[in-house]
């Protein structure tokens, strides 16, 4: 199969997973938005996406991509570590137009990862999971799983989280500055003109995304100082 | 008179390509700023032969930038501090008087050392056999001069066509990857229309070739054209990429 043997054809499923996941990004970075102009409409997106089979389809469709993407990092890491041979440079020294983020995609991946991990576990657990297994007949509450709001202004209230997941985004924003321009050249889509535009374009959508979450996560921060 | 500097030179050092290397450390004294880096390699290995000892292999030809064989990485460059040129134009003006000088080999899985500071590049030749000519069918083919080319493609192709294949973006990648000299290589030719015709086979055979021969994977960090003697773009990459992508959703 030319998607996993060719080199190309490796980096096509990088590209077109981490393209899918930031058009994911934008649309749940949206909805957070709304945490902050109305917390009322916010739950009832929470309620309106709940454990509904479109949402279910989604959640698994994006779980696939994630998974795809984060084999594939792996994969390409290791070969990549390989091709470049047992021996190493004694001495090496930065191009100045080399970003930082581009050779460092799986440490700042990881990090994503982890934070991922924890945001799974501080939300999606509590609420569309417990939806799931109280429709599968389970024993459990279900009358905060839709609260969204209530769960992010207790997080949010301890600074510890804060910080954590701020500096959770911190990582995602160095990864998309890299990793949008880099898809779209990955797909062939880049010139000497859109090479300059494109690079711009990522460091303006990463900073867009980023704000959208990092927003929410300030704002009810603030929050449970004043009130 | 000539300005000289004294300098060390610190120098891999491999007997052969399955022996353990090491590095060794040189001193040399008033080497004239005037000279290449090549000449000053000349005089250190002069003043080893003198006391009868082995002189340091290194890999050079035209001495004037164009068969793309110096193949040093010097102070963390791959041929050296100053830009888009070859080792052999580099000048010992770039360098300080009393400073240490590390030359290493190109280190890659597809370019095994050979000697000391010399690899084997042939992984290059086997590329472009794979794929990096136009066909001679003899027959009532035109005059390439009566063949209509606009100015910008041919502007690119004569660009992409400046490759020497001397292996620095190889060299340079963290990655292992040759997919700036493959893209030049197929770039050259799927610009222009004699090479487009046989452009889909030849972009799958070039790349598959590359995979072949250990080369890594190219994740668009870009020190591959920041180090390239002949100022290969980045963008060439993005070209190879629509060729190949485009031949593979033909099939
Ligand atoms: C929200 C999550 C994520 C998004 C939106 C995302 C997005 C992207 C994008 C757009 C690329 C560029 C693809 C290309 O160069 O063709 C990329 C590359 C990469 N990602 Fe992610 N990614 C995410 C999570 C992760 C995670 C969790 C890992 C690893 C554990 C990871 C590891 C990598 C690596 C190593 C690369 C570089 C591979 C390459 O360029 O060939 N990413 N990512
Ligand atoms: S692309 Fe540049 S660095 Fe790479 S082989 Fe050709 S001339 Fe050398
Ligand atoms: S010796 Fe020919 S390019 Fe340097």
């Amino acid at each position: 199969m030319w998607l996993k043997d060719s080199s190309i054809g490796r980096k096509l499923i990088m590209s077109i997973s981490g393209a899918a996941l930031i058009l994911f990004l934008l649309f749940h970075g949206t909805m957070n938005v709304v945490a902050i102009i109305s917390p009322k409409g916010y739950n009832m997106i929470c309620e309106f996406l709940g454990a509904n089979w479109y949402a279910l389809v989604g959640t698994i469709g994006l779980a696939v991509l994630v998974v795809v993407h984060i084999l594939y990092a792996f994969y390409l890491t290791l070969l990549n570590y390989r091709a470049r041979g047992f021996e190493r440079y004694a001495v090496t020294k930065k191009q100045a137009s080399v970003e930082w983020s581009s050779k460092n995609m799986l440490v700042l991946g990881i990090i994503v990862l982890l934070g991922i991990g924890l945001h799974l576990y501080n939300f999606w657990y509590k609420m569309q999971w417990t939806e799931l297994r109280h429709m599968m007949g389970a024993d459990v509450d279900i009358s905060k799983a839709t609260d969204g709001i209530g769960y992010i202004s207790e997080l949010f209230a301890n600074p510890v989280y804060s910080l954590v997941y701020l500096i959770w985004l911190g990582a995602l924003w160095f990864h998309l500055t890299h990793g949008f321009w880099s898809a779209l050249h990955t797909l062939g889509w880049n010139n000497d003109i859109w090479m300059k535009r494109l690079r711009v374009i990522s460091y303006i959508l990463a900073t867009l995304i980023v704000l959208m979450f990092a927003a929410v996560v300030i704002y009810y921060y603030g929050c449970s100082l004043v009130c | 008179m000539d300005k000289t500097i004294n300098i060390k030179v610190k120098v891999w050092r491999q007997a052969g390509p399955k022996v353990k290397g090491h590095f060794e450390t040189f001193e040399l004294n008033n080497i004239s700023t005037d000279s290449s880096f090549l000449e000053m390699l000349d005089v250190l290995n002069e003043k080893l032969i003198s006391e009868r000892r082995e002189p340091i292999a290194f890999d050079h030809d035209c001495r004037e930038g164009i068969c793309g064989m110096c193949s040093l990485y010097i102070n963390g460059h791959p041929h050296g501090p100053d830009d888009e040129i070859t080792t052999c134009q580099l000048h010992m003006r770039k360098f300080k008087d009393g400073e240490t000088i590390t030359v290493e080999p190109w280190r890659s899985a597809a370019f095994p050392v050979i000697k000391d500071l010399m690899v084997d590049r042939r992984a290059f030749d086997k590329i472009i056999q794979a794929g990096g000519f136009i066909s001679v069918n003899t027959g009532g083919v035109p005059d390439a001069n009566a063949i209509p080319i606009p100015k910008k493609n041919a502007d690119l192709a004569m660009d992409a066509a400046a490759c020497i294949g001397c292996g620095a973006c190889v060299a340079a990648c963290k990655n292992g990857s040759a997919m700036l000299f493959v893209s030049a290589k197929v770039s050259q030719l799927a610009l222009l229309p004699q090479g487009q015709v046989e452009a889909a086979r030849r972009a799958k055979a070039m790349v598959a070739k590359m995979d072949e021969l250990g080369f890594g994977n190219c994740t668009n960090t870009g020190a591959c054209a920041a180090e390239c003697p002949k100022g290969i773009k980045l963008s060439n990459i993005a070209r190879l990429n629509r060729e190949f992508l485009c031949a593979k959703l033909k099939d």
